[in-house]
């Protein structure tokens, strides 16, 4: 039994100009230790998937139906009393913006051993002592002094790093960590993921890493799911979305961006822009995008189709391949 | 005198802010401390260093949006030093912003808002030929001319940085500074902005300086690099060899840093993962910025900042050590 079973996730939010279907019918699952990523640009509903999981939505959204089950408990509609005892005990969250994601009012060692005392049968004395250990294990020096101290004393990369040892106090089977260094400069990313990695090998934890960066994707992850429009286009491990990409959206991605080999050439852009989630079309949402479209994409949407045991996706060109490949295969 | 062959130079240019520390106290912010560098004519010269360390306050100096401290900058082997100068540079010279959001008026109908530095210029006869030349120049970054009647707010954010870019080509400069004008974008709508740049400068004959902080697409866009650590200017080379083959010890770290989109290149890559954070420019160490961080710091470090010194030809270092590390 996977860790983690995410089941026909639909999520919903109620606007002033309509109902947005953030989140349309997403399924995986997270096996323990892995690290698997999350990617696709800004309104993908990446975020909204974690934020589901976690049900920390806001007021006006919901999950609309599917299941989410951890370590075979069902989340969905359990309520908030059996929510309070999974949060923080096993998934917890960092935000992308360490900023703003910590109260300035409070030290952060009242904000730390806060948390523990919340979540673990500690005392004081035993929830002090937890979160220095946590500070030494993110690497902060001095940590009985920076307990004493307020968030603004702290920089950027440190307070990514409180927010990570928040986090893992109470020793969560999994961090969703959402956009956790792009307000970050570039060397301090890198301690950042370099730590995480570090900590996850050794805590043996599973984390879902949301990101649009697939830099960080390549460095991070064992398995990849990449999301356009609410659903997922494509998913499998990393090297088999890297090198032998199967959706015309992850295609376009990989074009898109620069790399070490592709200096001279050109980028190949994907053209148009993101899609309007108010106004959905009927067919495959990246078709009106895509210049491989077929008259089946405008129509109808592909279901997912595995393409090894490594790899799905949900592309009509797949299918067609398939078709070509079925009726050469008759003819010899 | 200057070299013909570069457009703009910049001789030991200085910028400080004075920012208050108490209440009858103030203490100079170097964001900028002793730069010198030069643009040759059509090129690419790509700006790159992490927050706080000066290269936005490079690109506006040089533009003399802000009033330099110290410092020369020269456009075509001319100083620029009086208002009629400054005036006439800004004609030949623009600005893309980072943000499309906030740097286009609001309240401005996109012809209004690229026919603006024509007006300023005053750079056409009357009516008719100014909405001739917005609509050329809607056309020219891929605008379609019904927009032009609409407002910043209709539009997304690759187009609105579309908007931006004309606007900043309205009095046809020869010199484009672009600050982080790709980083607000995602990913797919970047690639389209990125060629643009590549085509614009082909067709208009545009020299820019192109500042960043996703070293990957400075390294797609440039043809030199320089990297910037708190106010000092540390490498300066060609955009591939300092990429393969960076000299100074914080460009080596930066390098190493950028994540790769490549899973088993990213696997194999050795990082020189840097402890510590970057220093306040208020209190910024003395001699060599980085030696604090810097795991080959001696003593000599922290007497004096190392100069500028071409090494190999076209790649400058300013490291005190840099032959012993390499």
């Amino acid at each position: 039994m996977a860790l983690l079973e995410v089941r026909d996730l639909h999520t919903a939010f109620t606007t002033p100009a309509g109902t947005v279907n953030a989140v349309n019918g997403v399924s995986f699952n997270l096996e323990r230790g892995k690290v698997l990523g999350i990617v696709g640009e800004s309104g993908s509903g990446k975020s909204v998937t974690a934020y589901s999981i976690m049900q920390i939505l806001e007021k006006n959204g919901k999950i609309v139906s599917g299941s989410v089950k951890i370590d075979g408990q069902e989340l969905v509609g359990a309520g908030e009393k059996v929510m309070k005892t999974v949060r923080g005990n096993k998934i917890s969250i960092i935000f992308q913006d360490p900023m703003t994601s910590l109260n300035p009012t409070y030290t952060v060692g009242h904000q730390l051993t806060e948390a523990i005392l919340l979540h673990t049968n500690r005392n004081k004395k035993q929830a002090y002592d937890r979160a220095v250990e946590m500070l030494r294990l993110v690497n902060i020096n001095e940590p009985h002094k920076r307990m004493k101290q307020y968030p603004y004393e702290f920089s950027g990369g440190m307070r990514q790093r409180i927010m990570i040892a928040m986090a893992l106090a109470c020793e969560p089977d999994i961090l969703i960590a959402d956009e956790p260094t792009t307000a970050l400069d570039v060397t301090i990313q890198a301690q950042i993921l370099e730590l995480m990695k570090s900590l996850q090998e050794e805590l043996g934890m599973a984390i879902i890493m949301i990101t649009h960066d697939l830099g960080v994707v390549a460095q991070m992850c064992d398995e990849v799911i990449v999301m356009y429009a609410g659903s997922i286009c494509e998913q499998g491990t990393a090297d088999e979305i890297f090198y032998n990409p199967r959706h015309e959206y992850t295609k376009g991605l990989m074009h898109s961006i620069p790399t070490v080999n592709n200096d001279d050439e050109k980028l190949e852009p994907i053209s148009g822009t993101p899609i309007d989630l108010l106004n959905m079309p009927k067919g495959c949402p990246f078709a009106p995008r895509c210049d491989a479209a077929m008259k089946i994409c405008l129509r109808e949407r592909c279901q997912r189709m595995e393409i090894n045991e490594d790899h799905a996706a949900a592309c009509w060109m797949n299918v067609k391949e398939q078709m070509e490949q079925e009726e050469g295969g008759e003819e010899a | 005198m200057s070299n013909m062959e570069n457009l703009v130079e910049v001789k030991n240019l200085k910028e400080y802010f004075n920012i208050t520390t108490g209440m009858f106290q103030s203490k100079p912010l170097k964001a900028v401390d002793d730069v010198s560098f030069a643009i040759r004519k059509g090129e690419t010269l790509g700006l790159v260093g992490e927050s706080g360390c000066g290269k936005t306050t490079v690109g506006r100096t040089i533009l003399h949006l802000y009033k330099p401290t110290a410092g020369e900058i020269w456009f075509k082997g001319k100083k620029i030093e009086t208002k009629a100068d400054i005036m006439e540079y800004r004609k030949k010279s623009a600005m893309v912003f980072q943000d499309p959001y906030s740097s286009l008026n609001p309240r401005m109908t996109v012809s209004d808002i690229i026919g603006e530095p024509l007006d300023i210029h005053k750079m056409y006869a009357d009516k008719a030929e100014r909405q001739e030349k917005i609509l050329e120049l809607m056309n020219r970054v891929g605008l379609n001319s019904e927009h032009a009647s609409r407002y910043a707010h209709e539009f997304s954010g690759g187009q609105r940085q579309r908007i931006g870019i004309a606007r900043a080509l309205a009095t046809s400069p020869e010199f484009v500074v672009c600050d982080e004008p790709v980083s607000a974008l995602d990913v797919s709508i970047q690639a389209q902005v990125i060629n643009m740049f590549d085509e614009l400068q082909d067709q208009m004959d545009l020299t820019y300086l192109f500042i960043a902080h996703d070293l990957l697409v400075v390294r797609h866009i440039s043809d030199r690099i320089a990297v910037m650590y708190l106010g000092k200017m540390v490498e300066l080379a060609d955009a591939k060899e300092i990429y393969d083959h960076p000299l100074h010890p914080y460009s080596k770290s930066l390098m190493s840093a950028v994540p790769v989109p490549d899973p088993k290149i990213a696997r194999a890559n050795q990082r020189v993962v840097l402890t510590g954070d970057i220093p306040s420019p208020l209190n910024a160490p003395s001699g060599c910025p980085f030696r604090t961080r810097c795991p080959y710091a001696c003593d000599a470090c922290a007497e004096a900042m190392p100069e500028l010194k071409e090494v190999s030809p076209g790649h400058f270092v300013a490291c005190h050590r840099v032959a012993e590390i390499n």
